[in-house]
């Protein structure tokens, strides 16, 4: 598998150095994003998912952070580069797109220039030459008449369009590696789906492995290959888009399909199901299953010994779960 | 060319439009800017259709106004219209350049403090305090008995003085900036910290940084004036608003008007500037729009 994949992460850890104490955030995560695969990495607020992808470009916050593990970028190890080498990879080889395009944007320049400037950074051609580039690359998400829109400042554009062109910036340099980060949450509905589109097309033509950090198992569905869904710093169920939502396999996956609004129409008492309980505290990380507390499943076993991740014996290959008592029938009580 | 309706006019020339709409709606600001423009013909055109400042004329001294001296002359004979003018440019020069290095200096430092942070905000912010405890004028009075009074040093005493202001905005504003959404795009887009600070910081904070300059502005005018006044600026013959007033000082009962001319000027110079920036900060403050 690694022979085909293009960023491979081992065994991340992240540990916040507090003044209350070390703060888990990352406890064990594993994957890897092959060329022209979007991977969707999955999960609640506070489970690490974000500070999972910012790990990668080592975006953290400066400061009291320890980062253990490998981050291998097409062979090439990451975790140990120095800050500057980091500087000329990000936007070249690892592209980030953020949450928030009302405010990623830099207010005081035209798109046009922002783009010129990020593909100027990284490559050594002409103003003219990376003008007709970007005016490419809006064509290439979709912005109409984008010649003139390399004019407009960014508050003449709309969050959609906003977010476009953040794309565009992201793949202004062909990256390996685009990470988005819950691109779409910040945008109408009715807008949603075009940029997912943008980005699932990107992906194809360019070959770019795409991870994509989102709490929607809407996104997931439609544009995601394959699924890491996270809990508490670690997997605990990985498997392609179609395995997980054929037949999820972990109690946690399923707890979070069952409070899709769709399925609470569905439902009997048409009531929005939750999962019970809060997500722990992370601060320890003792050897047990971390969702036992709230899964109607947990016996003694998954209070004294932490599941790991494996294969199921009726799923496919690459549908690995973290549970001691993995499968849908019992999940029907 | 095209049946499509006409394209939505630029943002930028609709904002300049409108800023200006804001800035006439506003008559001290109007004020402000006639005052400013009146000083700046002054100092910049005056000098050359006005006679000799230095040219002196014993045989009509103290005359009243007339057709050959507008406003007289001083107790040399010399044209008080002409030293009017002068004094006018160097005033002019005292503000501008004294601002401007200050905010050569003082931005980058400022920008750099509130950006970085970590070990080196504190130590500027330190030394900045430091700066900001010698009173200017006792400061100037040094500065000037160490290196000699001339014009050159008035504009480097009143920017050292200008300084700490300028860098404690100027780092003001970086801390706000750098904590914007597209500062860390940039950073993930592999931009290095210079590139930060001065394509994302700057522009953004250019209000901010405009406003302190024409608060910088008069500042220097009356800093050059009451150093020159005490001696440690421009030296006579030359003329300076502040050494004019000092040499009318004798001749306060009779011929008033020697200490009501070059005050009038720095009463009216500054105020000038100071309605001027007013009108501007309110024109640009974004959180105030209407």
């Amino acid at each position: 598998m690694s022979g085909t994949t293009v960023l491979d992460v081992e065994h991340l850890r992240v540990t916040f150095a507090t003044e209350d104490g070390p703060v888990l955030a990352v406890k064990d995560m594993s994957f890897a994003v092959a060329p022209g695969e979007i991977l969707a990495l999955v999960g609640e607020s506070g489970c690490g998912k974000t500070i999972t992808a910012m790990s990668i470009p080592g975006l953290l916050p400066a400061g009291g952070v320890a980062r253990s593990g490998t981050v291998r970028l097409a062979g090439r190890e990451l975790t140990s580069l120095a800050e500057r080498d980091l500087e000329s990879l990000r936007g070249k080889d690892i592209s980030v797109v953020f949450q928030e395009p009302m405010t990623s944007l830099n207010p005081a320049y035209t798109v046009g220039k922002q783009i010129v400037e990020v593909i100027r950074r990284h490559q050594s051609l002409s103003r003219g030459q990376a003008l007709d580039r970007a005016v490419e690359l809006l064509t290439l998400v979709g912005i109409p008449d984008a010649r003139r829109r390399c004019a407009s400042f960014p508050h003449q554009l709309s969050g959609g369009m906003r977010q476009r062109v953040m794309i565009a910036m992201a793949v202004a340099c062909d990256p390996k590696v685009l990470i988005a980060d819950e691109p779409t949450t910040a945008l109408d509905v009715t807008i949603q789906a075009g940029v997912l589109e943008v980005i699932r097309t990107l992906c194809r033509t360019l070959d770019t492995a795409v991870l994509l950090i989102t709490h929607d198992l809407g996104v997931v569905a439609e544009v995601a290959d394959r699924v890491v869904v996270m809990y508490a710093g670690r997997p605990v169920e990985q498997a392609s888009v179609h395995s997980l939502f054929a037949e999820p396999q972990h109690p946690y996956t399923m707890g979070l399909m069952d409070a899709l609004p769709a399925n609470a129409l569905r439902s009997r008492s048409r009531r929005l199901t939750e999962i019970p309980g809060l997500v722990p505290a992370p601060v320890d990380d003792p050897d047990e299953c971390q969702f036992a507390p709230r899964c109607p499943r947990a016996t003694e076993r998954c209070r004294t010994e932490r599941p790991l991740l494996r294969q199921v014996d009726d799923r496919p290959d690459d549908h690995l779960v973290a549970c001691h008592h993995p499968g849908r029938e019992a999940s029907r009580d | 060319m095209s049946v499509v309706a006409a394209p939505m006019p630029l943002a930028s020339v609709r904002r300049g439009i409108r800023l200006r709409r804001r800035f006439l709606r506003r008559p001290l600001a109007i004020l402000g800017l006639v005052l400013v423009v009146l000083f700046l013909v002054l100092a910049i055109v005056g000098p050359f259709v006005t006679p000799n400042p230095l040219a002196q004329d014993l045989t009509t001294t103290f005359a009243s106004p007339s057709a050959h001296h507008l406003l007289g002359t001083d107790d040399l004979g010399r044209d008080e219209l002409a030293r009017l003018a002068s004094g006018a440019r160097v005033s002019l020069v005292a503000g501008v350049l004294s601002t401007a290095l200050a905010m050569l200096v003082g931005v980058p430092i400022g920008l750099a403090s509130g950006y970085f942070k970590g070990w080196l905000d504190p130590v500027i912010m330190r030394l900045n305090d430091t700066v900001l405890a010698f009173p200017f004028l006792i400061f100037a009075v040094g500065f000037a008995a160490i290196f000699g009074a001339s014009l050159r040093n008035v504009v480097i005493a009143l920017s050292i003085g200008l300084l700490p202001t300028i860098v404690r905005v100027s780092r003001g504003e970086a801390l706000v900036l750098r904590e914007q959404d597209f500062v860390g795009g940039a950073v993930a887009d592999g931009a290095r910290p210079a590139a930060i600070m001065f394509r994302y910081l700057l522009p953004n904070a250019f209000n901010a940084l405009m406003v302190q300059a024409t608060v910088g502005i008069p500042n220097g005018i009356i800093g050059e004036a009451v150093l020159s006044f005490l001696g440690l600026g421009v030296q006579p013959p030359g003329a300076s608003w502040g050494l004019m007033l000092t040499s009318a000082q004798q001749f306060l009962t009779q011929a008033p008007q020697l200490a009501i001319y070059p005050g009038a000027m720095i009463a009216l110079a500054t105020l000038g500037f100071n309605l001027l920036g007013d009108g501007l900060r309110d024109v640009l403050d974004p959180r105030d729009h209407r």
